[in-house]
């Protein structure tokens, strides 16, 4: 796209989009270490984690700021305009990223013992792709690639796939052993954040999307997340 | 207290927003008025008006027609002295110095604080004699190369070389509109002005040669102090880092143009740049 005639405009959306890719790296920091203070039952960087979340807050007000000056003093148009509204959009997005890691780093905090293998295990697997959606995403927004972000939106189901499995592996620990209820509520939380996290990735996606085209993606997302759906045998029914 | 001089008083209470101005804290003022008024006969166009206008830097006066603004910009370069029944009362000084002082030489005053009018009004004479009329007849130039290179880097700075280097001989009306304004700052900024005055300099102009001018704006304020009369208060938005709102001969808010534009203390500036009245 050839630059605006009056040069002070671009830089101006370029310190927005500067100002996502601040927030969203430091998402990325943050998830990524409140999966491995979990994993680790790391406390001393799971309290790191919870204290550096101010900062991806005060990014947020930033954007805002920046983008309600832009629209009084610019009187943005078109795909200037697209642009300004899913910059508030993603920020926001990231911002409850953000929340959700401190949340994650939460748990470690409460749980305090080692997780079972396979649910570490799990939850791991369903971390790792949600990292990297969040980097494919931001990605995305960086280059305008409205190709990899509808791969990011397609491809959160399995997310939710593996959610299912770990959310079936922790109900039966519970039905097994009662005092395991404790970590295993915990966990379904952080298990639950991380599936969340995922979703918050396709809200960016969709963004994209709209940036770059005018239009909403069609039709609904695909989601696989049965967990709310699928009615729970009890061992006591006979 | 007696209701009518309640209101009077209220009515001539400017407001400053925010409360300290970023953009007056920057530096000695250019400018600076006092208590000015203008009479046209016993017609009162300006009410007792004071006002500190920064130096590099852009100063917007909006307000609905009528409000004042352009005749008080014209009296930043005594251009009011040319109306015979219009009376400026108050001091103004640049720099410190009054300008309405009797020993004061006016001609030299209009080529320090140099003035862009709303329709472009380059001389019957070429590109190059618009431009080297003004370095002549002050005695800029030593000699006729010197001249040329005044006109030249003139033409440059106003952004219109590069399009008219190869015909500087044609006359200056063969140019478009936008040209024209260029060719128009092009000759203030011949004789090395300190003030640049701008009364609707776009008006005339279509959008782009608009954003020409204004990115023009953007890069003359970096060695100018600029006041620019404007009807239009998005453009003041994108110009300006000083906005100040003049009503019925009233200036009643100035400060930072962002604050302005986004959180204006005064409901009659809220009104006016919301397009909730005329």
């Amino acid at each position: 796209m050839t630059a605006h005639i009056v040069s002070a405009f671009d830089e101006d959306l370029g310190k927005l989009r500067n100002l996502i890719a601040q927030m969203g790296g430091l998402a990325e920091d943050q998830f990524g270490k409140a999966i491995e203070a979990l994993s680790t039952s790391d406390r001393v960087k799971a309290e790191h984690i919870i204290a550096a979340d101010d900062k991806i807050d005060a990014l947020e007000k930033e954007v805002e700021e920046n983008a309600i000056k832009l629209i009084a003093m610019r009187q943005p148009m078109a795909g200037d305009l697209r642009a300004i509204m899913v910059a508030i959009r993603i920020s926001s997005d990231l911002e409850r990223i953000g929340d959700l890691a401190k949340n994650i780093a939460k748990r470690t905090l409460a749980v305090n013992e080692p997780l079972p293998r396979s649910v570490n295990a799990g939850m791991n697997r369903m971390a790792d792709l949600a990292l990297e959606q969040l980097a494919d995403v931001l990605d995305a927004y960086a280059s305008l690639d409205t190709q990899k972000a509808s791969d990011v939106w397609h491809n959160d189901s399995r997310i939710d796939s593996l959610y299912n499995s770990v959310f079936r592996e922790l109900l039966t620990y519970m039905m097994e052993d009662a005092r395991t209820i404790g970590m295993c509520t915990h966990l379904l939380f952080g298990a639950k954040n991380i599936e969340r996290i995922g979703d918050h990735t396709t809200n960016i996606a969709e963004n994209i999307h709209y940036l770059v085209t005018g239009a909403t993606i069609d039709g609904p997302r695909p989601k696989e997340d049965s967990t709310s759906l699928t009615p729970i045998e009890s061992r006591t029914k006979k | 207290m007696d209701a009518a001089v309640m209101e009077a008083d209220t009515r001539h209470k400017t407001i400053m927003t925010p409360a300290e101005p970023l953009i007056m804290q920057q530096g000695t003022p250019k400018i600076v008025t006092e208590d000015v008024t203008v009479h046209y006969g016993d017609k009162q166009a300006i009410f007792p008006l004071d006002i500190s206008i920064p130096d590099r830097a852009v100063s917007a006066f909006i307000g609905p027609s009528g409000c004042g603004k352009s005749t008080f910009l014209r009296c930043i370069n005594r251009m009011n002295d040319t109306i015979p029944i219009c009376r400026v009362g108050g001091r103004i000084t640049i720099d410190g110095s009054d300008i309405y002082d009797p020993d004061l030489d006016v001609v030299q005053l209009r080529a320090r604080v140099g003035m862009v009018f709303q329709k472009p009004n380059p001389f019957p004479k070429s590109i190059m004699e618009n431009v080297a009329y003004g370095p002549r007849i002050h005695g800029l130039a030593r000699s006729r190369t010197d001249l040329e290179e005044i006109v030249v880097n003139s033409l440059k700075r106003a952004g219109l070389f590069e399009e008219v280097k190869d015909r500087l001989d044609a006359p200056g009306t063969s140019l478009s509109g936008g040209q024209q304004q260029r060719l128009c700052i092009a000759r203030a900024i011949a004789v090395n002005p300190e003030v640049i005055l701008m009364d609707e300099p776009c008006s005339a102009l279509d959008p782009i040669a608009t954003a020409r001018i204004e990115e023009l704006i953007s890069e003359l304020r970096e060695n100018y102090c600029i006041v620019i009369v404007t009807h239009s208060m998005q453009q003041a938005a994108r110009v300006s880092q000083l906005t100040a709102f003049f009503h019925l001969g009233t200036l009643v808010e100035v400060g930072d143009t962002e604050a302005i534009f986004t959180n204006p203390q005064e409901r009659r500036t809220q009104d006016y740049i919301m397009g909730r009245f005329g």
